[in-house]
């Protein structure tokens, strides 16, 4: 009987001691603590000159590649300086890069890239809780002199510190020629019921929703939440309504060359890009979306300095033009235009690269969000586009 | 059945007092690799996944989480998701029957029927793994594109018709994009799964059984009914179960098959997980979908009575 006893009380001990421990360990083991860093004691120890490479993520379809003669600005760049360069298209959306980089960096650790190219709200972000390295201004000296104006002061890097922009670009609308009707504008996309669920919208959430919000005649740089609700809700119903194929980041592209998607919300140099004659793209009616993806150097980064002689060197307007060339977005180079002559004379007055006032004027942002907004309105949209 | 391999001797208190002391420390040392194994990439992440689920949902992946035992989390996300959670029960189940039918007639005609062919079916069951599993689900999306040969075909059959009227495709006369492919999807991915056990298991059963069975006037029918079809029980529990459980999980198919509406409960965590950062909704959910796997299973097993399959 005594035996029993202890057994029983051995068992309750036991018992106990393993929910006070499992209780504990829950409570204290796993809290995330807050991600800031202070940049200035995140710096690795620059192994440029030793090693010389330089490791580059950037989005699909960005760069100019080797084609028979032609040699492209990648390979120039690797020829002048002997820099070795390994470049990715791994950046396929802000969010999910966000989250593959948001680890290392919260923890002051290595994402063993020396620089990456995200969209605007992104860089703001990530520059805001310390995660970027700020550029050596006199190694950059071509980024200072030449930016064109309209990219050179964002709010959120007054004095192009911390960032470059690699290419800024438009949102509108491409489409199918041979397979679907002319399409004008976005409210059609979201509505018209010969491309029912054969339309992709992006998971830019700032894109999209510009869109949205323009359709409700509201400002994407300043709308109420009475707006963002109503903006929300059509999604959401046109979604119900079974009119889109998939929300996609870089990767709709296929899904309209191969036909399955007819049309869908796109960026502009993409289709250029593309190099099939069926597929245009056009600013929709209501408004266009711009933005610009910046070219960002990583806390512990190893290969800074190479990182800034790329960041030069395409900089360099003839650079800039033979980039632009390829890959049609719009250039932020000063003196590209007049470079463009002799790259490619048909494209000195390419609206995609070369945008005039006139166009610049229908172009929207969309408007600055604090952490909490941005946890809000990613996620109404997401509860749409995700679920 | 009444095998006694695997069970211990019969009198265990004697081998207890016996064995020297070395002897019997072995079997933990044995057990160690696979308990550490265990602990550092089942236990600790459970446990964190757990506290995930009870952190406050004030927090962001930028400012932190505190976890403050906030069990409100797991009646919000149930509340929001519970269309996802049944989507994916339902596919998962409608995956997992098809492939207990199809898996049974191939394991069935590999065991046998398949003769000198054996070796080579089994392999052939096996080869798709060479193949990246994305991969081969992005294949399905080229064979059933919209302009593709098998929609078209499907169309002058009048197959889509037919999907459409049992509410598996939509009315637009395609494949892609519907609830049809992502349970194809998942059926195809997770057919070997159940083939291998099946296989197994109806490997072993005596074909003097079945012919008994023949001896005493059963049909062909009720003999495989009364006879073959129990004794392969444990390959169909184990079958359906490995099935099932990574079907309810996945989200693979449902991304690249399906549309936006037919996102599966996998969808809702990776999404909640990666482009909102909620990481106590997305904690919460998945321990959701945990629970009603295991009490699903636990009924499961204790219906189908596996304490003597085994």
């Amino acid at each position: 009987m005594a035996e029993l006893d202890r057994r029983t009380v051995l068992k309750g001990v036991g018992g106990a001691a393993f929910v006070g421990v499992s209780a504990a360990a829950l409570k204290y083991g796993f809290n995330t603590p807050d991600q800031k860093q202070n940049p200035a004691d995140r710096m690795a120890k620059d192994v440029s000159a030793t090693d010389k490479r330089l490791v580059f993520s950037n989005w699909p379809e960005y760069i100019d590649e080797d084609d028979g003669k032609y040699v492209s600005t990648l390979s120039q760049f690797e020829k002048d300086t002997g820099i070795k360069v390994q470049y990715t298209a791994d950046v396929n959306d802000n969010n999910e890069f966000f989250a593959k980089v948001k680890n290392q960096l919260g923890s002051g650790t290595s994402t063993k890239r020396d620089l990456f190219a995200l969209t605007d709200w992104m860089a703001a972000r990530m520059i805001q809780v310390g995660w970027i390295q700020k550029l050596d201004a006199s190694k950059v000296p071509n980024l200072h002199a030449n930016i064109i104006d309209s990219l050179a002061k964002p709010e959120w890097d007054p004095k192009r510190d911390y960032s470059a922009p690699w290419q800024s670009g438009l949102t509108g609308i491409a489409y199918n020629k041979s397979k679907a009707g002319e399409i004008k504008s976005f409210s059609e996309l979201i509505s018209r019921k010969d491309l029912k669920g054969r339309v992709s919208l992006l998971t830019e959430m700032r894109d999209t929703m510009g869109f949205m919000l323009l359709i409700e005649g509201a400002d994407p740089e300043n709308f109420t939440d009475a707006q963002w609700q109503k903006a929300t809700d059509r999604l959401a119903k046109a979604k119900g309504d079974g009119q889109f194929r998939s929300f996609t980041g870089n990767d709709y592209v296929q899904d309209l060359a191969s036909g399955n998607v007819l049309a869908c919300e796109a960026w502009s140099g993409d289709i250029a890009n593309a190099g099939d004659e069926n597929l245009v793209w056009i600013p929709p009616e209501e408004g266009i979306i711009i933005w610009a993806d910046n070219m960002l150097i990583p806390n512990m980064a190893t290969h800074q300095d190479n990182a800034e002689k790329w960041i030069n060197y395409y900089y360099e307007p003839e650079v800039a033009a033979k980039l632009a060339n390829y890959n049609s977005y719009i250039c932020p180079v000063k003196g590209a235009q007049e470079a463009m002559e002799k790259v490619n004379p048909d494209n000195v007055h390419n609206e995609l690269i070369f945008p005039t006032e006139k166009t610049l004027a229908k172009t929207h942002r969309f408007m600055a969000l604090d952490e909490a907004q941005i946890r809000t309105y990613e996620k109404d949209f997401s509860d749409v586009t995700g679920s | 059945m009444t095998s006694t391999a695997g069970v211990a001797p019969a009198n265990p208190h004697e081998t207890a007092t016996k064995a020297p002391r070395g002897r019997k420390l072995t079997g933990y040392w044995l057990i160690l690799p696979g308990a550490l194994w265990l602990l550092v990439f089942f236990v600790i992440p459970f446990y964190s996944l757990l506290a995930a689920s009870l952190f406050d949902p004030k927090g962001s992946p930028l400012t932190g989480y505190d976890m403050t035992w906030h069990f409100g989390n797991f009646v919000d996300a149930f509340d929001q998701y519970k269309g996802q959670i049944g989507r994916s029960i339902l596919y998962a189940g409608i995956a997992t029957l098809t492939c207990l039918v199809v898996g049974y007639v191939l394991a069935y005609a590999i065991a046998f029927k398949a003769g000198r062919w054996k070796n080579l079916m089994l392999v052939l069951v096996i080869a798709p793994f060479f193949t990246s599993f994305l991969l081969r689900t992005l294949s399905w999306k080229l064979i059933l594109a919209d302009d593709g040969w098998v929609v078209s075909a499907a169309q002058t059959l009048h197959l889509t018709n037919l999907l459409n009227l049992i509410g598996l495709t939509s009315t637009d006369d395609r494949l892609l994009a519907t609830p049809f492919a992502v349970i194809a999807g998942l059926t195809y991915n997770f057919l070997p799964f159940m083939v291998l056990p099946l296989y197994a298991s109806l490997e072993k059963v005596d074909i003097r059984l079945i012919e008994a069975s023949g001896d005493l006037y059963a049909s062909p029918i009720r003999g495989f009914f009364k006879v073959t079809f129990p004794l392969s029980l444990p390959g169909v529990v184990a079958g359906t179960l490995l099935t099932f459980i990574p079907a309810a999980g996945d989200y693979v198919n449902a991304q690249l098959l399906g549309s936006p509406n037919t996102r599966m409960v996998g969808n809702s965590i990776q999404n909640l997980f990666t482009s909102q950062g909620d990481y106590a909704a997305a904690g919460a959910l998945s321990v959701i979908l945990m629970v009603i796997i295991v009490a699903a299973v636990m009924l499961y097993v204790r219906t189908a009575g596996t304490e003597e399959l085994v």
